[in-house]
């Protein structure tokens, strides 16, 4: 397999288990944001699964040089917590009180064939171009 | 608690993870999907491999619906386009300036006990909650 074939198989993995979840319902998601009345607290558990997946292979894997595909290692760098982080968090977080979509659930939301879902995407495609532009 | 889901999100969050794992090992990449939607969108490196990741988060769900799933799945979305607009915007904004969304700093860097995304991660949970407690004070979603 390829980079290619390997990424769209990853990619359909999650968006199974995006769906599976509940994260690719919007109501869903302002329910677990909805703190204050009806606390929907599921989303711990997607969130929770997730890591506790995951984290022990990122610490098994955590001196792999190169991937199985041979491809170079780049993990981010350690970085102090910036204006940038805390500033882009917030925004961040505004959008998906707004909405209930975050980047994952709101392209796996196209295959509900909701035309309002292309236009939530071309306005995240539009914040993504502008960030891009205008701040290095 | 209404609607209280723990084991289907527990399921999901569990395969979530099994693909961020095979992801990472296979490509040595890291599955933020709003990392990978910019770099789709206009990125050098990898453009087509990360398309298709987009195009297997639409196909997936697409599967599900018609061969997996035993009753139709729930999809409730606000249609105020004075929500979705701005709200779109600010997803992709905020993302990129904060270097990652839930799948990249929430699941991927909290994984890999990075402490920026242990710290982004409570930030936009803790805004997220904030501001629909401050739009239900104006009536939308009660």
């Amino acid at each position: 397999m390829n980079d290619k074939s390997i990424s769209l198989l990853c990619g359909i993995i999650f968006g199974i288990g995006l769906v599976i979840s509940g994260m690719t319902n919007p109501e869903k998601v302002i329910g677990f944001l909805s703190i204050a009345h009806n606390w929907d607290a599921s989303l711990i558990f997607v969130m929770g699964g997730a890591v506790i997946t995951a984290g022990p292979f990122f610490y098994f894997f955590r001196n792999k040089e190169f991937s199985a595909l041979g491809d170079k290692i780049n993990l981010p760098a350690k970085q102090n917590i910036d204006k940038k982080l805390i500033l882009g968090s917030s925004l961040f977080g505004v959008g998906w009180g707004l909405v209930g979509l975050c980047p994952g659930p709101a392209i796996s939301a196209l295959a509900t064939f909701d035309p309002i879902t292309v236009v939530f995407l071309l306005s995240m495609a539009a914040g993504v171009l502008v960030k891009k532009n205008t701040i290095k | 608690m209404n609607n209280f889901t723990p084991f289907s999100a527990l399921l999901g969050g569990i395969i979530i993870g099994l693909s961020v794992v095979f992801y990472f090992y296979s490509t040595g990449r890291l599955a933020g999907i709003s990392g990978i939607f910019e770099n789709a969108m206009s990125g050098t490196s990898k453009r087509l491999s990360n398309l298709a990741f987009l195009l297997g988060l639409v196909i997936g769900p697409l599967i599900y619906f018609n061969f997996i799933a035993s009753t139709p799945v729930a999809f409730n979305i606000t249609h105020s386009y004075l929500l979705i607009i701005p709200g779109g915007f600010l997803v992709g904004f905020g993302t990129r300036l904060g270097g990652g969304c839930t799948s990249g700093h929430g699941i991927c860097g909290i994984g890999r006990l990075s402490v920026n995304s242990i710290i982004a991660t409570g930030i936009f949970v803790a805004v997220g909650m904030v501001t629909v407690t401050i739009l239900q004070q104006f009536g939308v979603y009660l």
